[in-house]
Parts: structure tokens; sequence; C-alpha cells
């Protein structure tokens, strides 16, 4: 839900109870203020009655309301004495409206000529369920004129408001802390906004601060190792090289060497894992996926002759992806180099370039292998101690870092492993 | 042939020269960047083994120094960081390879040789040795002024044996170079074997004057008949 429309929901919550209550309060002191008037109104016609009787008697016999808005009654004068003016609600029958409608009465009492009577005053009153239903609707009309031009304003001015706003959001979305950008600026001179747009660079030089201490710290823990490495292999072939040496000792340093071999790769392969999952590789090129993959067939041309492996290519389409050059490089090297030494003596590499995917398949072990374990780091054909157990790890690593996905499927004695790069293909 | 080894680590500095000292070389050493700066300043060497990683300095200042006094095109850069950045400065600022430890020794002579010739044979990039030449650049062989055709593989593969003549070469080195860096199964020794049979056969039928010897269980030694 978008900030806007959530403003607009708290302040029409708001907007609904304050008008409720508003109107509740307006009504009952707007029917206060209508019959302050009636009954002053009808004071008024009894004072001008009681002026007119002295002139005009037969007023006096006046019984029946019939065509006016009052009567008379002679009363003992007891009665006319403890008598006090009251004004009171009541119903009438109504011979227009074919029913009783509310009428505002006032009783009062009166000496004339030493005789007492009793006068009744009337004035129709508004019909309270007429007044009810008019406020209401001019309460609705009211809530919906309020509302709408609160989405007036806040489409078209809280929207400005809130331009250095949506501004930073765009900004921290394209903030790559590898690329030496620089800090994120703003236009407004909002305080709120200036204090948005400091927080949002001290989280930024905080997180950049712990990137290059990361990535300082793979490089340095690769210095650190390499180099014994290093001294390792260096001495060994040279001892290796000196006269007085035993065969058996001889071969046992080959042995160690062999294995430190084995130790650089898995060191190295660590390493480039932990590079890929920090994103350090970033430049980015649009590069032909069947290109890169003869280009490392044919690096294997004599080994794929010597093992007797046929390959086939069925190139549907030219697979251009938007992808780093060395990241291609070892995802693609990493499943040929995987197809070649799991492949039998005489056995087969099937490669398929459609439109968005690529798939290698070969033939190999008789048995299918576990879809959900084989992209797991160390998780390695037991018969092959050299390999390390990455390389699959490592072309997930690099199809996880761009949002591309690769699955293992076996099916016919063959083994499949499938990219879609779809998310990743070059606009054609 | 003068070379300089800067590099901090005493091991690996000693090993290195070690290995150069049979190759005949003079060998001098730095172990630091002022001793380093000064030696590159009043002498000159036939190649330069460079660490980026130095105390009291980097590397990189040391090949830019180099390189304002045009001494930078004979320098290999030695150096943990497999870090392509570093290397694309490095090469920009002239230096001539860039080497990842670890290395294999038999690596680093057959680099050294080739700045080497580089340097020495203005643009002729050819090893001669016995009644062989190897160009580098054509990928050709010439036995007896014969040519002789060899697969990539082998090619590379006699390559590695003549910049490293007459010193051992262990299977596993042989095969990282024949193979890369990121290979992760190594269990080709099988199919290196057969190569170095076939490359045999073929020096063997144009009466070549070398002979690829196996040192049984450990690797391979190139030796002039």
């Amino acid at each position: 839900m978008k900030l806007l429309n959530r403003s607009l929901i708290y302040l029409s919550a708001v907007f609904f109870i304050i008008i409720g209550v508003w109107s509740v309060i307006f009504y009952f002191n707007l029917k206060d203020e209508i019959r302050d008037s009636i009954d002053d109104g009808l004071d008024n016609n009894r004072l001008l009655i009681l002026m007119k009787i002295p002139s005009d008697s037969s007023l006096l016999s006046q019984n029946e309301f019939g065509g006016n808005n009052f009567k008379i009654h002679p009363v003992s004068k007891e009665k006319a004495l403890e008598f006090r003016d009251v004004f009171k609600d009541t119903m009438m029958y109504r011979i227009n409206e074919n029913d009783l409608e509310p009428v505002r009465v006032l009783h009062s009492a009166f000496e004339h000529e030493n005789n007492y009577y009793k006068m009744t005053v009337i004035s129709s009153l508004v019909e309270e369920d007429d007044l009810i239903e008019d406020s209401f609707w001019s309460v609705v009309s009211l809530f919906i004129i309020l509302i709408i031009s609160i989405i007036v304003v806040n489409n078209l001015v809280l929207r400005k408001v809130w331009n250095p706003f949506y501004d930073v959001l765009h900004q921290l979305k394209t903030y790559r802390l590898d690329k030496h950008e620089k800090s994120i600026k703003i236009n407004s001179n909002v305080k709120e906004f200036i204090q948005l747009e400091a927080a949002a660079n001290t989280l930024i030089n905080r997180s950049k601060e712990a990137f290059n201490a990361q990535k300082e710290f793979t490089e340095n823990a690769s210095h650190e190792l390499q180099t014994p490495i290093a001294i390792i292999i260096g001495k060994l072939e040279l001892l290796l090289e000196s006269q007085n040496l035993k065969d058996e000792d001889a071969s046992t340093i080959a042995e160690v060497i062999n294995i430190s071999g084995r130790l650089k790769r898995l060191n190295n392969s660590l390493l480039l894992m932990a590079k890929i999952e920090n994103k350090q590789f970033l430049d980015e090129e649009i590069i032909s996926v069947n290109e890169t993959a003869k280009t490392f067939l044919s690096n294997y041309e004599e080994l794929l002759e010597f093992k007797g492996i046929a390959i086939q290519l069925e190139e549907l389409n030219d697979l251009q992806v938007k992808i780093n050059p060395s990241l291609i490089e070892i995802l693609i090297s990493n499943l040929i180099k995987n197809s070649i030494f799991h492949n039998i003596e005489n056995g087969k590499i099937n490669i398929q370039f459609t439109s968005d995917e690529f798939i290698i398949c070969n033939t190999g072990m008789e048995m299918g292998l576990n879809p959900n374990t084989i992209f797991n780091r160390f998780e390695k054909d037991p018969t092959k101690v050299e390999s390390t157990g990455l390389g699959l790890s490592i072309s997930k690593a690099i199809c996880d870092s761009y949002n591309v996905k690769i699955t293992y499927e076996f099916s016919k004695n063959s083994h499949c492993f499938k990219i879609n790069f779809k998310n990743i293909l070059a606009a054609l | 042939m003068k070379i300089l080894i800067i590099e901090d680590e005493v091991d690996l500095r000693e090993t290195i020269k070690e290995s150069l000292l049979k190759e005949q070389y003079v060998v001098e050493t730095a172990s630091d960047y002022a001793t380093a700066f000064e030696k590159v300043s009043i002498y000159d060497y036939d190649c330069i083994l460079l660490d980026i990683m130095l105390p009291n300095g980097n590397g990189l200042d040391l090949l830019e120094e180099l390189k304002r006094t045009g001494k930078s095109e004979n320098v290999i850069i030695i150096s943990a960081k497999n870090s392509l950045d570093d290397k694309v400065k490095g090469l920009a600022l002239g230096a001539d390879d860039y080497l990842t430890k670890p290395f294999h020794i038999a690596e680093l002579t057959a680099r050294i040789k080739a700045v080497l010739r580089r340097k020495n044979f203005k643009g002729k990039d050819c090893i001669e040795e016995a009644n062989l030449i190897l160009d580098i650049q054509e990928r050709t062989l010439l036995v007896n002024h014969q040519n002789v055709h060899l697969n990539k593989k082998e090619f590379d593969i006699l390559n590695y044996f003549l910049s490293n003549k007459n010193r051992l070469i262990t299977k596993t080195a042989l095969a990282e170079y024949v193979w890369g860096d990121h290979i992760d199964q190594a269990d080709n020794f099988d199919f290196i074997y057969y190569q170095i049979k076939n490359l045999r056969k073929k020096l063997e039928e144009a009466n070549a004057q070398i002979s690829i010897e196996t040192v049984y269980g450990i690797g391979y030694k190139l030796t002039e008949k």
C-alpha cells in the first residue's frame, strides 16, 4: 500500500468520527435553536391575541382550533391562578398530511373582565425525521467532498512534497557499494528529508566500510594461505631435484606436492565462491554462450579425442547474455569439464542452445545423482579424491548471483544440467 | 642474465633464488620496498620478479616508478591476490606477466624464460635447443629444419619442457600447466602420459636430439641426447 493511500485511510477514519460526532451535536443545537424561536413566536402570538381580546370578545369563544392556531377555554379562578405558562411538544392530526404531525403547544392562562380563561396556542414543528434525513445527506456529501479534496491534495501537492523521499528511495535502490558512487544527494530544505539524506549516507558509509573489510579479508586470507602453499610446493620441488634421494622418498614427496595442489585448488575455489557471493564480480558485458562453450570445447579437443567422447552441438539460437565475462567462463567451463571428467569411455556429450536455455547432457554413471544435494559444497563422487567437490557449488553460486535457474536431471542414462538465462538475456 | 627477486617472505624468496641459481642466473633479492627501490634505481636487470604486497609499500607503486624510467617491460608480478584489478593495473603499467601464488617452480622458470626471450630476441619468440626450433608465435616446431606437426597440447607440453630443460617437472605441475588454473579434477595423468607418448614418438621419428625421460612415479625431465 502506498504511503499516500495509507494517510488517506487514516484521514478518512478521523474525518468520519469528527464529522459524525459534530453532526449529532450540531443537530441537537439546531433543534434547540428552532424550538427557541418557535417558542418566541408562540409567546408573541399569545400577546397579540391578548391585545386583540378587548376589542374583539368573539375571540373568547374560540373553543376549537378550526382554521386558527389558538383556542380559549374558560377555567376556574383557582386553576387559572395556579397555572404557569408551559411549552410542550405534541402530536396533532393534520388533514393535508393525513397523519399525526409534531406541533409545539403553549398553554397559558389569563384574566379578562374577572373571568379566567385558559389559552392554547400551537405552531407546527419542523418534521424531525425530515430534518434528520436532510442533515444526514448534507453530512455525507460534506464527507465525500472532503475525501475527494484530500485525494486531490494528496496526489497533486503531497506527491510533490514527498518527491525528495521517492528520490532518496530510488537512489538507494540503485546504489552499488562497490562502484565508488558518490553519496546520496537530494534537493530539499525540509528538515526531515535532510535528516533522511544524512542517515542514508551514514548507513552507506558504514556498509561500504563493512564491504571493503570483507573484501580485504577475502584477499588477505588468500594472501596468507597462498604464500605458505607456494613455499611448500617450491621447497618440495627443489627437494625432489636433489641427487641423494631414495626413490620411495621421492614418490612420497611427489604425492605431497600433488596433495598441495589439491589444497591450492580448494583454497582458490573457496575464495572464488566467497567473491561470487560477495558480488565482487561486477562488470557486465554481452556475451555469447555459444561462443564461450565452443572455445572451451576446442581447448579440450585432444582430451575428448583421447577419451573417445563424441560432441553433439545443437545451436537452435545464439544465446546472448549480459553477465560478467569471467563468471560465464567459469560457469560454462565447469559444466563442460564436469561432463568430460564424469563421462565414460566413448561416451557422448550433447549441448543445446535454445532461445533462453543452455542444456548440457552427458553419459556417465548409470545412476542418477540426487538433484537436491548435487549443488551442495563438498558433494562429490567418492571415487574421485582429486575433486574439490566445489565445481558445481561455484556454478550454482554464479547462477544464484544473477538470479538464474540451474537444474539437474537424470533421464535415459544421461546426466543433464540446464541453465535458464531468461533473466539476463541480452535484448536483441 | 641478472634477475631481481622482490619478495618479503624469506622462505619463498630463498626457494625461488635456489631454483634460479640452478639455471645459472645471477640472482639478487630485495625484501622490502626501500631496498627494492634502491636496487632497481641503480642496476639494470634482465628480469624482475615483483611481489605486490610489500612491507612499507605497494609493488604497483614500484612498477609505476619502473615504467617512468622505461624498465617495466621485463617485470613478472607474483602475487597472492588473484585479483583482476591488480592484474589489469599491473599489465597496464607495462609488466610482462602476472603469476598468481602458489605456483610451481617449473611454471615460474618457463615464464622467466619467456620474458628473457622476448627481451633478447626482439620480437622473435623462439626456443632453439639442440636441433629443434620451437616458434612460440607461429606455434610450429622445426626439427632439422623440417616441420613436425604437433597438436595444441603437445606443443604446450614441449614448450614447458624446453623451458625447463634438465629440470624435473612433476606430473602435478604439468597437469596444472596443461589444464590451467581452475581445473578441479587433476585425475588426467593418463591423458598427459598419452600426449607425452605421442610427443616422444614424433620427436623420435624426426630424429630430434632431445629426449623426455620418465622419472617413475614423480614426473618427467627433458634432456639433450
